[in-house]
């Protein structure tokens, strides 16, 4: 017990003070020097702010860990910091039961608390988690570097609004058939790189990525080019979420005789995606615990040892590309749903390499993370929105600072637990 | 026709332009225990993987059980019955031990993995103490042992080991060379390939030297272990 008596507040307090001034000097130029078109105007006040509230998180924090309570958590996460992948036990699904009602619960509200435009932003950040668990199987689980993501993205998108303009196809159509097309394309891509490995593959994904919004840039006749394509709006049980119903249809709101909202498309958007998040979160954690999830990780740790064991590793590598893919078309059919509107300029470098900052900050094959960075990577920039301008700077800083702290990604890789109990 | 489980009939591998093997043919009978020693760059590792299928024989045949593998994918090999411990251990660093076994089991299916595994730690205690440790923090001798074990998973008819005693202290080498005869005790053909001339040699039935990709000799192990060349090449001449 004489080990943690009374807390002590000098330490915590010097660490506080120190913390005050890291925070002023990382927040002091973002959030205090605000650019006025050309000129810079001061609010010294909100580094202030920003720098005493992080500062009063550490001498709490400083405090806590003095209490019987912290010191128990800081055991708990030595020991797990000794290691690279934890293994999942049962028993700590217990929380899960608890925890996974209420995140349903949270989001299924949501959409009807926020305003439009917190509806939207929320849609992206769901759109970026959904893009993240893909290039998370790529990347994360099979141990392939893919820069060129963002073409199933693409492929996603375009199937919509492409296939609108000359198929006639709804929303519903392409949400089944975008991520199979997309997955074409990763057996596309994959092919050709099954013997790549790192910097090699890294090129030709990159490339691959270009290609496709060089072809979506100029093909002109066919995918309007730089001009994009117009997307229509999505339909449930034949009603369409438009002012205007196309001829024979019968618009949402008035079937139900309400008042022309924007809003009812963005949250039937809203709620299809958080119903599809949800699935492809479940199912990737039963697929962890199925051979294939298992053989991707396997590649990732030891090719050798995948063909000592006879895995099939053509098949594993391709798998792993065409799952990503599909994830990823699925993605661009809410993306292009939810702009109404695609064109090449979305389907930049930039994009591919914000999702796979995404995976990285999310912790290398962790789910969870990789939900959390999406969250964070595109919620938080919306909260900054005043500091748009640094919001580049902060992000490189921020990756930086993760991979000297965190190198392993905000969450530790978890698998499920796949060895049958005894 | 022979009865021979493993034939190799005048194989010969290529590296590019580089013949790394040539004109090989040796036998492996049910329930033996063979052993290919060879110098370094000899061509061991290569037969090893040759059987597996990568690098394809050129020319020649392996035969398994009498039927024909020299042109099998390298997974569908491993669904016959041919299991390989690769030179270097390759054991998945980043998942437990029991992980580990688990994956070992993919050729055949999970089907009898609960058993396998409980006789796994039966025939390597250490294993078992270790079953949730990550792989990668293993000693050599242990990550070794799990090679070996995570192949025996596969219920193969015959495994294939590429110098197990590789980097490993004289009494964990010791200690491996008595799970190789226990491994044969419960009906196994081995089919080992090693530096370690001489506990090679004590252990085998019989015995192929290689040199620069040819077979220059081949005996019993006794004999081999009296040729006044071998004790002159690979066991320090004395
Ligand atoms: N992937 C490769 N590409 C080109 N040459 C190779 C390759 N692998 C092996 N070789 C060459 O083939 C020859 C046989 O190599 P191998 O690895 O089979 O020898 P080894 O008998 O296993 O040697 P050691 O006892 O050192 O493991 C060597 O000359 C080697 O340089
Ligand atoms: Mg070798």
């Amino acid at each position: 017990m004489s080990t943690h008596a009374s807390p002590t507040f000098i330490r915590p307090l010097r660490e506080a003070g120190v913390t005050f001034v890291l925070a002023l000097i990382v927040f002091g130029p973002i959030s205090g020097l605000v650019l006025d078109g050309y000129s810079i105007e001061p609010h010294l006040g909100r580094p202030l702010l920003i720098a005493s509230i992080v500062a009063a998180g550490r001498l709490l924090f400083g405090v806590l860990e003095q209490t019987p309570f912290g010191q128990k958590l800081l055991a708990r996460n030595a020991r797990k910091a000794s290691g690279g992948v934890t293994v999942a036990r049962g028993d700590e699904y217990k929380l899960l039961y608890f925890v996974v009602p209420l995140v349903i619960a949270i989001g299924v509200t949501l959409p009807f608390v926020a305003n439009k435009y917190w509806l939207g932003n929320l849609i992206l950040a769901l759109i970026y988690v959904l893009l993240g668990l893909g290039l998370n199987i790529v990347v994360g689980l099979a141990g392939l570097l893919d820069l060129g993501f963002v073409a199933f993205y693409a492929v996603g998108a375009y199937f919509l609004a492409l296939g609108a303009q000359y198929l006639d196809i709804g929303f519903w159509t392409a949400l089944v058939c975008a991520p199979m097309l997309a997955a074409c394309f990763g057996a596309v891509l994959g092919f050709p790189v099954l013997r790549m490995h790192g910097d090699y593959l890294a090129i030709v994904t990159l490339g691959f990525g270009e290609i496709i919004r060089l072809v979506l840039n100029n093909w002109l006749d066919f995918t309007g080019g730089p001009n994009g394509a117009s997307v229509p709006a999505p339909t449930i049980f034949g009603l369409e979420f438009s002012r205007i119903a196309k001829q024979g249809g019968t618009p949402f709101h008035e079937f139900f005789g309400l008042e022309y909202s924007s809003d009812y498309k963005l949250m039937f958007t809203y709620l299809v995606l958080l119903v599809v998040v949800l699935l492809m979160v479940r199912f990737l954690t039963k697929l962890r615990q199925m051979p294939m999830g298992r053989a991707w990780e396997a590649l990732r740790e030891d090719e050798i040892a995948c063909r000592s064991l006879g895995i099939n590793h053509v098949i594993v590598k391709l798998s792993a590309f065409m799952m990503g893919a599909m994830t990823g078309g699925l993605a661009g059919v809410f993306f292009a749903t939810y702009q109404g509107f695609v064109n090449p300029t979305s389907f930049n470098f930039f994009e591919s390499a914000l999702i796979l900052a995404i995976v990285v900050l999310g912790g290398l094959g962790s789910t969870l993370g990789v939900i959390i960075a999406a969250l964070v990577l595109t919620l938080l920039p919306e909260v900054l929105r005043e500091f748009a301008d640094y919001r580049v700077l902060a992000f490189g800083a921020l990756m930086v600072l993760m991979m000297i702290w965190r190198p392993r990604g905000l969450i530790r890789p978890k698998r499920p637990h796949f060895a049958p109990e005894v | 026709m022979s009865e021979h489980l493993l034939e190799v009939r005048g194989i010969d591998a290529y590296y590019g332009p580089i013949q790394a093997l040539r004109e090989v043919s040796l036998h492996v009978d049910k329930g033996e225990i063979v052993t290919l020693i060879g110098a370094n760059g000899a061509g061991k590792t290569t037969l090893l993987n040759t059987l597996f299928g990568n690098p394809r024989a050129l020319v020649g045949h392996i035969l398994f059980r009498g039927e024909e593998i020299t042109r099998l994918p390298t997974y569908q090999i491993a669904k016959r019955g041919l299991a390989l411990v690769p030179e270097g251990r390759h054991i998945f660093p980043g998942m437990t031990v029991e992980e580990n076994l688990v994956m070992g089991t993919i050729p055949v299916g999970m089907e009898h993995a609960d058993e396998d595994r409980q006789a796994m730690f039966e025939l390597f205690p250490r294993l078992e103490e270790r079953r949730d440790q990550r792989a990668g923090t293993l000693s050599g001798g242990e990550q070794q042992m799990l090679a070996i074990a995570r192949a025996l998973m596969a219920r193969p008819e015959m495994i294939l080991l590429d110098e197990p005693s590789l980097g490993l202290a004289p009494l964990v080498v010791k200690r491996i060379f008595e799970v190789l005869r226990e491994i044969a005790g419960l009906g196994k053909t081995i089919f080992l390939v090693e530096q370690n001339a001489n506990h090679a040699l004590k252990l085998a039935d019989r015995g192929y030297v290689l040199v620069n990709g040819v077979i220059e000799l081949q005996g019993s192990g006794k004999e081999l272990l009296g040729n006044p060349q071998v004790r002159q090449a690979y066991l320090g001449g004395h």
